[in-house]
């Protein structure tokens, strides 16, 4: 065999272990791995359980991130909800929580804001998450966004989360655009080993939620 | 252990490794950077100069690293192609803003705001990322905007933005934007650019973000 006339190199597993370039390798991708996607259709819930089909929600990971990408509701006026799982079947972990939103009116008009919701947020309540505004059942419209979960195999500490979501959302038979802003804490020391996603009312009718770890 | 050998060019010309190396299981992947010199746009379209923007990812992620403008108090922009080779897809969106100065002097209703003046309903204008973004040596914009699914042909397409800029009043500013272009038709070009002037330099670069 003849060898190219360049360099040769020897390297063992330490060699490969501790390089740091590897031609036109970025680094980055490696750093948010896909777990599992469900996809909604006329589905009530939307769970992903650790340790059930193929989802991995335990220490493998410190942070988890879902991703909504057009959450289709099926009945129109009602808010998509977030809840979490310590322990047992039921999704009942309590929490404290804050939502602010902002919006605009499709028609202009100067109805427009940025706005703190009491009646949105949770406080000490086993209840769902609402994180996006009421929904809009036009065949265009839809929720976008997303979930860091921080830690959620901690004993130790509460289990702290943040959504950010995107929508077209009916207000007064007007569509507007709606920007949702949620965050909290499952005051929980009991380990969250799943998370559910549910409309307030009638399912989702379409839609994706994929969930990642981050390493 | 076992040695393996391999020469320069095996390593040079690596595009991908085994699961165990981390190199196949990245859900985020850089697509394309873009770097301004003096650019009057930074544009990202679908199929061309490599750039991915269809359906081969769910969302997409763009990262503004240090945008300098070349006049001061510019403001960095936005807009979506969806058909034809004009940036004019109908928005409506929504932006606010914090806002903090060097020398603390802002009143108090600065420091939190919708900005009534930067927000789309419906128009097919640029969508402003930012107020206006000081043009000093060490004045610059950074932050990132998730774009929702740009390849249906059935839902508006959203988008979220959120970045920090140094204000041309010697201020933090901290600015959301999000939105949806109302429209059916696929998104298959973004194009970032200033109010007024060039982007004088700074980095964008487009990530997909893999849903299998």
């Amino acid at each position: 065999m003849t060898l190219p006339a360049e360099k040769l190199i020897t390297i063992n597993d330490r060699g490969a272990r501790v390089a740091t370039t590897f031609g036109s390798l970025t680094s980055g991708g490696a750093n948010m791995v896909f777990i599992k996607k469900l996809t909604a259709s006329s589905s009530a819930t939307l769970s992903f359980v650790d340790g059930a089909s193929s989802v991995v929600l335990d220490n493998t990971y410190k942070e988890y991130v879902f991703t909504f990408k057009n959450i289709h509701a099926a009945t129109s006026g009602q808010t998509f909800t977030v809840n979490f799982r310590d322990g047992g079947t039921n999704y009942d972990a309590t929490k404290t929580t804050t939502y602010f939103l902002t919006y605009q009116d499709e028609a202009g008009g100067g109805d427009v804001a940025v706005s703190y919701i009491t009646s949105k947020d949770l406080a000490q309540s086993t209840s769902a998450q609402i994180i996006s505004q009421d929904t809009n059942v036009d065949n265009d419209a839809s929720i976008s966004g997303y979930l860091h979960l921080f830690n959620p195999s901690s004993t130790t500490f509460v289990k702290h989360f943040i959504a950010n979501t995107q929508s077209m959302n009916l207000s007064s038979g007007n569509p507007y655009s709606y920007q949702a802003f949620i965050a909290g804490y499952c005051n929980v020391t009991a380990a969250i080993d799943g998370v559910q996603f549910a409309m307030s009312s009638g399912n989702i009718d379409a839609g994706d939620i994929c969930l990642y770890g981050i390493l | 252990m076992a040695l393996v050998k391999y020469n320069d060019r095996s390593l040079k010309d690596l595009t991908t490794t085994p699961a165990a190396a981390g190199g196949d299981t990245g859900a985020l992947v850089l697509i394309k950077t873009l770097t301004a010199s003096s650019s009057g746009t930074l544009s990202f379209v679908d199929g061309t100069d490599s750039v991915v923007l269809d359906d081969t990812y769910p969302i997409y992620k763009f990262e503004y690293i240090n945008i300098h403008p070349a006049t001061d108090g510019a403001r960095f922009s936005v807009n979506f192609r969806d058909g034809g080779s004009s940036y004019d897809a109908t928005k409506t969106t929504t932006m606010f803003a914090t806002y903090h100065q060097e020398d603390d002097g802002e009143s108090s209703g600065d420091r939190f705001a919708y900005q009534s003046g930067a927000d789309l309903a419906q128009s097919t204008g640029v969508q402003r990322l930012t107020s206006s973004i000081g043009n000093a040596d060490d004045e610059t914009y950074s932050g990132e905007l998730f774009l929702f699914n740009p390849s249906s042909t059935t839902f508006v397409k959203h988008f979220i933005s959120r970045g920090s800029s140094v204000h041309d009043a010697s201020a933090n500013q901290d600015s959301f934007v999000a939105g949806y272009c109302n429209v059916t038709a696929a998104i298959d070009g973004v194009q970032f650019s200033m109010n007024s002037g060039n982007i004088d330099a700074g980095k964008i670069k487009l990530y997909g973000i893999k849903d299998a």
